[in-house]
């Protein structure tokens, strides 16, 4: 099992918002390599490109709120020799930039980094307008596309750092909110390779979640081992291109896999690795997810909750399959 | 003011003629496409492509060469003839437009023939990557930069808003090395511009964008040289030349008829529309008679 934050079930777990994560990854990004450059829809300072735009100022371009010529814009760049990176919320990019990123980013093979922030209900207050949970379905139909989704500010700093240096367009979905840092330092990261965070003796249940419900993944595996009931818990960072084998092995292992993500079921990762197993090995599934609902106003645990993707809702759904 | 050597200026117009051959041939071949964009846009390719240009089609990945983002890609037939006759790929090839496993898609892919700049056909998004391009060579070659980045576009597909966010955000940044070139030939598919979604005062919403606005007829070579060397001229400003052409040029059955907008000729009417061409509209013996 991977080396996590050691104070990962500790009440006084650090949190950082995932987004802060991305701001440091890019700065590092910027200083390794000279080709990247980043574009911002007005929203620079909330998706954390500030620090960027202050270390490289000639390097960054404030685009305004012009998100659909935005990402074009960047594969023009990306066209250049350049490594763009775009930020937006996700509901604005890739939400209002689908057909953008699908002609002009995906269809020509071009390394655009894509950046969505406040993605999740977990928004908040801002209410449904604001909370992308689509995001993740709209962009990992794109052929040629990568699709990550980062557990904590760790990861996403690792994330950025790995996404920076391939030659693929990638979209990384990022959050609003503070999150409790799960990874440590020594975390491995690999675009593609899921992560095994929690395991038990002979587990019964398979758990893969993404995004900053691996927090809760984790919470109710360890409540679940008290209770007797043995699960493992895979870190699926990366949506796109899915850790088939992963999957497979943990669904031969467990016969029931749980898939748990802030975002329509439809489409997202309980999707994709229902796609896998239908075909490589049938296994019965649940899904931990937004079921066909828009998000609202409230607080971050208010809408996790109501939206049935708290510990409890996981811990039901392991319990169901069993 | 440029004004080209009549033997200069009479190699562009046989260029332009052979181009616009090639596009009925490609069409008729490909029983599908669209006939009047190519046609009218024919004579501002020609000029381009052998006259303006810097690139060398024995090296389409030459770093210094000036980029061509085709924003109106449902136009691609007069982009691959012109290509083909000025020897990026041989004249033969035309004839596989829009079959299957051709590298001449019916609207372009980079996928299939890298040595485009870009793919398209979803109208609007071509000005946005044309400022993308000019961004990065203003960062990289500073004022030292010799490479003009140019865009061409449709009128209609100027009802694409994204197209004012790329117009507004080349204004911001003074993109002098950027050039867009509007073909003004007044026809979408649903029918006249003006009556589909009014575009006037098209120059004024240009200037008002912060663009240099030149106004020429796209059917005469020198207008053509002489609107691209001011262009390049200009240093604080993008500039835009909208060029009036008529749609299906060349060929009376097809002009100013915004039905031939989408549509191919048929084998008959490929015949007739290459024997006027070939004639000179029946001005000169073809030599094919």
């Amino acid at each position: 099992m991977t080396a996590l934050n050691p104070k990962l079930f500790d009440t006084d777990v650090e949190q950082a918002p995932i987004r802060a994560g991305f701001g440091e990854g890019l700065v590092l990004a910027g200083r390794a390599d000279e080709r990247v450059v980043a574009m911002c829809c007005d929203l620079t300072e909330s998706t954390k490109m500030d620090a960027f735009a202050k270390e490289f100022p000639k390097r960054f371009f404030e685009m305004g709120i012009m998100e659909q010529s935005s990402v074009s814009v960047a594969s023009g760049m990306a066209a250049m020799g350049k490594v763009p990176f775009v930020s937006s919320y996700a509901m604005f990019s890739p939400g209002r930039s689908w057909e953008q990123i699908r002609t002009t980013i995906c269809y020509n093979d071009r390394p655009v980094k894509l950046v969505g922030s406040h993605a999740g209900v977990s928004v908040g207050p801002d209410g449904g307008t604001h909370q992308a949970v689509e995001d993740m379905a709209i962009t990992r139909v794109l052929p040629n596309i990568v699709v990550l989704c980062p557990c904590d500010s760790v990861e996403a700093r690792k994330a950025t750092l790995a996404m920076a240096k391939t030659t693929k367009p990638t979209y990384i979905r990022l959050a609003r909110e503070k999150t409790p840092i799960v990874t440590s330092e020594e975390t491995p990261f690999e675009i593609g390779k899921a992560q095994e965070f929690y395991r038990a003796e002979n587990p019964r249940v398979g758990i893969i979640a993404c995004g900053g419900l691996v927090y809760n993944a984790l919470m109710a595996a360890k409540q679940l081992q008290e209770e007797g009931i043995n699960t493992v818990v895979l870190n699926m960072a990366t949506i796109k291109p899915l850790d088939r084998d992963a999957v497979i092995a943990l669904a031969k292992e467990c016969n029931a896999i749980v898939s748990v993500e802030e975002h329509q079921v439809a489409g997202g990762l309980g999707s994709a690795i229902a796609e896998v197993l239908a075909v490589e090995h049938p296994t019965k599934m649940a899904f931990i997810g937004v079921h066909d609902k828009f998000g609202q106003s409230g607080t971050p645990t208010e809408l996790i909750e109501h939206y049935g993707m708290g510990i409890g809702h996981i811990k039901e759904a392991v319990k169901k399959l069993l | 003011m440029t004004c080209l050597h009549d033997e200069k200026h009479k190699f562009l117009e046989e260029k332009a003629l052979e181009i616009r051959k090639s596009i009925i041939e490609m069409l008729v071949e490909a029983k599908s496409g669209h006939t009047a964009g190519p046609l009218g846009m024919t004579d501002i390719f020609a000029a381009f492509y052998f006259h303006i240009l810097k690139h060398d089609p024995k090296n389409p990945t030459w770093e210094e060469r000036d980029r061509v983002v085709l924003s109106n890609g449902h136009i691609c037939p007069v982009l691959y003839a012109t290509m083909a006759h000025a020897g990026y790929f041989p004249i033969e090839e035309l004839k596989t437009l829009r079959k299957f496993g051709s590298r001449l898609q019916g609207h372009p892919h980079r996928e299939f023939l890298p040595m485009l700049e870009t793919s398209s056909g979803p109208l609007g998004s071509g000005l946005s990557q044309a400022v993308g391009m000019a961004l990065v060579d203003r960062l990289d070659k500073g004022q030292n930069s010799n490479r003009t980045v140019y865009c061409f576009l449709g009128d209609g597909e100027l009802d694409e808003g994204q197209n004012w966010e790329a117009i507004m955000l080349a204004g911001k940044e003074k993109l002098h090395n950027l050039v867009a070139i509007v073909d003004r030939n007044n026809i979408q598919i649903d029918g006249f511009t003006e009556n589909v979604m009014p575009l006037e005062p098209l120059p004024l919403k240009w200037a008002s964008f912060g663009w240099h606005v030149i106004e020429i007829d796209g059917h005469n070579m020198s207008s053509i040289v002489n609107a691209v060397d001011t262009a390049r001229a200009v240093f604080e400003k993008p500039s835009v030349i909208i060029a009036h052409t008529i749609p299906g040029k060349g060929v009376e059955m097809f002009e100013n008829d915004y039905k031939w907008h989408g549509n191919p000729p048929n084998k008959e009417q490929g015949e007739s529309a290459l024997a006027e061409l070939r004639t000179l509209g029946g001005r000169i013996a073809s030599e094919h008679e």
